[in-house]
């Protein structure tokens, strides 16, 4: 173990404003979303890597941020469901998740509105398949699935 | 969940990558996707003191085809090689890519990751055995090209010396009446298979003249199934010899009881998998555009 600290200096947009920060190279990109910028938005369910409550877009993918460093977003640009309302408004997908009851406690919904957003830029007419492709990496433990995908049907068609 | 300190080396070559391997010595640790490698020091299973950052090297992602053959980079996701043409030109290449875990876990594991980490359960190297797909290798001796069937060691273990680094794989495309596929049953998406099949068919003339078909998941090491390949190897391919392949195939196999199944449920699955892809590779040889997909339990 090394007996100082060392620090990396990093350069990231995040929601389209630029940070400049000093991390810890061990810092998760999701803890330096939560506690070094207050994103609280995106959520830690498993911490494993399964559950997808953490999924935010880093360089237009969607990744898990609690197995993707902070380091590296370094020079990149991170999107999280903080970014996603523009001007007071709700982003359409996340009207759609409200309007279809796509969600209940809505801890996983973060990391569903995240995937959804990256499903519909690349495929603006999914099939079924496609969006239980596009989600399969998001668990949810009490709505079900069945208005999510009313929701993003429902998101595809307003988009 | 935090990895133990580390100090942190971002290798701006694949070469400067292989020489800090080799100061920092037998301790340190390459970093690719970090999907195999973060989950296991976030749970302090692994607490290398050094990890070298493969991410910011430029041009190390890349699926190109040239006249040595299809050339993958070693940092390409998952996700870019389901997408690529070569994926599509090779549909067992797209099965496997498209089928590793979930969009979030593609987007980020590399192939390289995937070859190096030599999971028992991994996909990709049930499916590059049936491809014959070599591992470019560097090290701070220069390169090396190791096929991929000596690659894979043991369960977690690879031919990598501690000072190299995987580059590349290279894969032939397989002659045109030829056809794979690869097929898993899995329990849900962001889990490894419980056990799966990759199968490739050589036909001419309706007559099988090669056969490769590996298991996955069931065994240490991928499994060649080399009694399930005889029983197709200069036959026709028909339900009968497909079945006696299955059972071969179910033979080979050397599953382990865990939470995934018994032995005995595996070996059954290992039949099924088997049959199915054999139907699927038999289509793709005669020129058909088949869609396969993993089984969701
Ligand atoms: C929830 C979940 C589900 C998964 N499901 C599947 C699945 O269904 N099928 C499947 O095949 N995989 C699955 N994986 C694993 C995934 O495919 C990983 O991407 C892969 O195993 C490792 O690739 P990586 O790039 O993330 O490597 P890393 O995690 O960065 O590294 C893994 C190991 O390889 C070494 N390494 C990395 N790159 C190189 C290189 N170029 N040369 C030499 N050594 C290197 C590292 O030092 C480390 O020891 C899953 C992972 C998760 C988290
Ligand atoms: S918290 Fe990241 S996948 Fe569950
Ligand atoms: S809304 Fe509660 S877990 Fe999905």
């Amino acid at each position: 173990m090394p007996e100082q600290e060392q620090m990396v200096a990093i350069r990231v947009k995040v929601n389209g404003k630029e940070h400049k920060l000093q991390v810890e190279p061990r810092l998760l990109l999701v803890e330096l979303l939560r506690e070094n910028l207050d994103l609280t938005g995106t959520h830690i369910g498993c911490d494993t890597s399964y559950c997808g409550a953490c999924t935010v877009l880093l360089n237009g993918k969607a990744v898990k941020s609690c197995t993707v460093l902070a380091v590296h977003a370094d020079g990149g640009e991170v999107l999280t469901v903080e970014g996603l309302a523009k001007n007071g408004e709700l982003h359409p997908i996340q009207k759609a998740f409200g309007d279809a009851y796509g969600l209940q406690c809505g801890y996983c919904t973060p990391g569903l509105l995240i995937s959804t957003y990256q499903l519909l830029q690349r495929n603006a007419n999914p099939s079924e398949k496609d969006i239980r492709k596009a989600i399969a990496g998001n668990t949810c433990r009490c709505t079900g699935y069945q208005n999510v995908f009313k929701a993003i049907k429902a998101a595809a068609k307003g988009a | 969940m935090f990895p133990r300190a580390f100090h942190y080396h971002r290798a701006g070559s694949l070469k400067e990558a292989a020489t800090m391997l080799s100061q920092l010595g037998p301790e340190a640790k390459l970093l690719a996707g970090g999907q195999s490698l973060i989950p296991l020091m976030k749970l302090r299973f692994a607490g290398p003191p050094h990890l070298v950052d493969l991410n910011f090297i430029p041009g190390a992602a890349y699926v190109k085809q040239d006249a040595g053959g299809l050339r993958v980079g070693a940092l390409t996701c998952h996700a870019d090689i389901e997408d690529s043409p070569a994926a599509a030109a090779i549909p067992i290449l797209h099965d496997c890519a498209a089928g590793i875990a979930d969009v979030q876990i593609r987007n980020r594991g590399t192939i390289g990751g995937s070859l190096a980490e030599a999971d028992p359960s991994g996909d990709w190297a049930p499916v590059l055995l049936t491809l014959n797909a070599d591992v470019r290798c560097l090290g701070p001796k220069g390169e090396r090209t190791v096929p991929i069937s000596k690659f894979v060691v043991d369960a977690y273990t690879s031919a990598l010396g501690e000072d190299e680094l995987i580059i590349e794989v290279l894969i032939q495309a397989p002659p045109k009446s030829s056809g794979g596929a690869y097929i898993a049953f899995k329990r849900s998406a962001p889990v490894y298979a419980s056990a799966s099949a990759a199968v490739r068919l050589a036909m001419e003339d309706g007559v099988c003249r090669d056969a490769a078909i590996v298991l996955g998941a069931v065994g240490l090491t991928p499994v060649r199934a080399l009694e399930a390949e005889a029983a197709l190897r200069n036959n026709q391919v028909t339900a009968k010899t497909m079945e006696a392949a299955a059972e071969a195939a179910r033979a080979a196999a050397d599953p382990q009881p865990d939470m995934r199944g018994s032995a005995e449920y595996k070996r059954q699955l290992v039949t099924a998998l088997v049959k199915r892809g054999l139907e699927v590779a038999l289509k793709r040889a005669r020129g058909e555009k088949v869609e396969l997909s993993h089984i969701y339990a």
